[in-house]
């Protein structure tokens, strides 16, 4: 593997992390199973494509694509807290609606963000070679990200959230609105999947309304990659790591496809990605059975 | 404090499931009154408990607490008022969070809650103090996880969360039932303690006989969803386990009782 291609990788699992980090506190913070990343992250890349290439900043496309991620979620929350839809279900019409208000938004299937004024083009400057200056850039953006994220989740609103998550009706009866908290948990957990589509559109060169599907997998996948590396009880640590996950995921699968491995071809990315999460998630579980037969 | 007017409750009505839990209860509770209520299973102890913090919302009737009506009022409003702590020891903590976190969200029941630290250093010592003044030197373990300690460390915690935040009613479901004897007591001695300390107005669902009268200032019975005995003062003092044994026998309607664990507990 070449360095181009490594760093290209971590480039890419850096991305990735934001939706990591998104999918970390959908699942493990509110314990809410949901699939709308599949459609935030699309919608993120598309909102700032089509905000890039009309011209505007590339930072306001940033802002505009989380506030798009964060309607998302709204949207599922709404359907799941207000009509009782079953969560899960709840994010799959979600979803399944982002790939037609994708189309809209676009105008087209897929568009190219080439030779744009981006969030990174200014660092270019910097004298470092053009394929460092970007896994730089998005380290410090996501490093920023992890750092808030930290503070908040361990604030008294944050903690609220994780009550709310972990045991309901002990969160209602010290007085937690559940309803609120998984609003805001969702509206933040695909903002910050809605940022990494828009980054992944200024970093990949193009939107395409295809590029969601499997978003949560791979998120999942960070995530878990990232709690079997790091046990830790500190929340700083626990984001960190979804991010980390995120990273080493990306490298590994270029390294496996770059060694030829298995005879191994790009396509089949998704199969593998898809066993390896059922392994991560089975595996314990079996751990688990045996102590119980024993 | 509390005033329970006219209340029924009934679950599933309107369908062949339909059961009437609660079929008329009248009950007032002056401010600091500490009442243990028994009865049977499916005599509605549980039902009035959950219809006074909010998680059953009653059929017709009014429950008013501190003079304002809150027949219709969400519990997690309510709990700015109203603390509670459950039979399940499990329940009332969030096991994955650390002792001083679950202090924290407690210590904030009834607040905003902003983006400020939940355990800033201030905040942290006093938590500390409050947990010390169990004597179960789970003061020193304050950065533990909830889901590490056996279930009366956990209702033991419960029952200082319930008292942090300043409530005014306190609602214990059975919080004894689950525990190992010795501690079942230091709870019960603990709930004594805190009632009194923070002068709360209780009301406490026991299966225990003993309890129901060595704890309080009064003891209600319930029946398929109505009182059938309301003790107070004198009358309850001079009563002993055997006698309310054998009223509760003969509100049964004969129904023999099956064994002594009402008398022994």
């Amino acid at each position: 593997m070449s360095a181009i291609a490594f760093w290209g990788a971590v480039e890419l699992g850096l991305v990735y992390g934001f939706v990591a980090l998104g999918v970390f506190l959908a699942f493990r913070v509110l314990d809410f199973p949901d699939l709308t990343v599949d459609g935030s992250f699309p919608l993120g890349a598309a909102l700032a494509a089509v905000a890039i290439t009309t011209g505007w900043d590339p930072w306001l496309a940033c802002v505009i694509a989380a506030v798009g991620g964060a309607a998302c979620g709204l949207v599922t929350a709404f359907l799941n807290v207000r009509f009782g839809i079953l969560n899960l279900l709840a994010s799959i019409l979600t979803m399944i609606a982002l790939f037609s208000v994708n189309l809209r938004v676009m105008g087209r299937p897929n568009m190219a963000v080439l030779n744009q004024e981006t969030v990174v083009t200014p660092f270019y400057d910097l004298g470092l070679p053009d394929h460092l200056v970007r896994p730089l850039v998005l380290t410090i953006l996501i490093l920023a990200t992890v750092v808030l994220l930290a503070r908040f989740l361990g604030s008294d609103f944050g903690l609220a959230m994780r009550a709310a998550g972990a045991n309901a009706r002990m969160a209602r009866a010290n007085g937690v609105d559940v309803g609120r908290q998984v609003y805001v948990g969702m509206a933040l957990s695909n903002a910050l999947t809605g940022l990494g589509g828009a980054f992944f559109a200024q970093i990949a060169g193009f939107a395409d309304v295809t590029s969601g599907v499997g978003t949560i997998v791979v998120g999942l996948a960070s995530v878990i990659v990232g709690e079997t590396l790091f046990r830790t009880r500190s929340m700083f640590i626990a984001l960190l790591a979804c991010v980390i996950g995120s990273v080493i995921y990306r490298v590994a699968v270029q390294l496996a496809l770059s060694a030829d491995l298995f005879f191994l071809k790009a396509s089949d990315l998704n199969l593998v990605t898809a066993i390896l999460v059922a392994l991560a998630l089975i595996l314990p579980k079996l751990r688990a059975g045996k102590k119980v037969v024993q | 404090m509390i005033s329970v007017k006219k209340l029924h409750v009934t679950f599933n009505a309107g369908t062949p499931l339909e059961r009437r839990a609660i079929t008329g209860i009248d009950l007032d509770l002056h401010e600091g009154e500490f009442a243990t209520v028994i009865g049977s299973n499916g005599a509605g102890k549980s039902t009035l408990l959950a219809a006074i913090a909010g998680d059953v919302v009653p059929q017709s009737g009014r429950i008013e607490i501190g003079g304002r009506d809150v027949t219709k009022e969400r519990p997690a409003k309510r709990a700015a008022r109203v603390a509670r702590v459950f039979q399940d020891p499990l329940a009332g903590s969030c096991a994955g969070l650390s002792i001083e976190e679950n202090l924290a969200l407690a210590l904030m029941r009834g607040s905003r809650r902003g983006l400020g630290a939940a355990l800033q250093a201030g905040r942290r010592a006093v938590l500390r103090e409050r947990v010390a003044e169990l004597g179960l030197g789970l003061e020193n373990r304050m950065s533990d996880r909830m889901g590490l300690l056996s279930g009366g460390q956990r209702q033991a915690l419960s029952l200082v969360m319930a008292t942090l935040a300043g409530a005014e009613v306190l609602l214990l479901d059975e919080h004894t039932a689950a525990l190992d004897p010795g501690m079942a007591e230091f709870v019960a001695d603990l709930t004594q303690r805190l009632v009194t300390a923070h002068g709360l107005t209780t009301l406490m669902v026991t299966h225990s006989m003993r309890q129901a009268l060595d704890l309080g200032t009064r003891t209600v019975m319930l029946h398929e969803g109505r009182v059938v005995l309301d003790i107070t003062g004198d009358r309850r003092k001079s009563m002993t386990v055997d006698d309310l044994v054998a009223m509760f026998r003969r509100v049964r309607g004969g129904e023999e009782l099956d064994d002594d664990s009402l008398r022994i507990g």
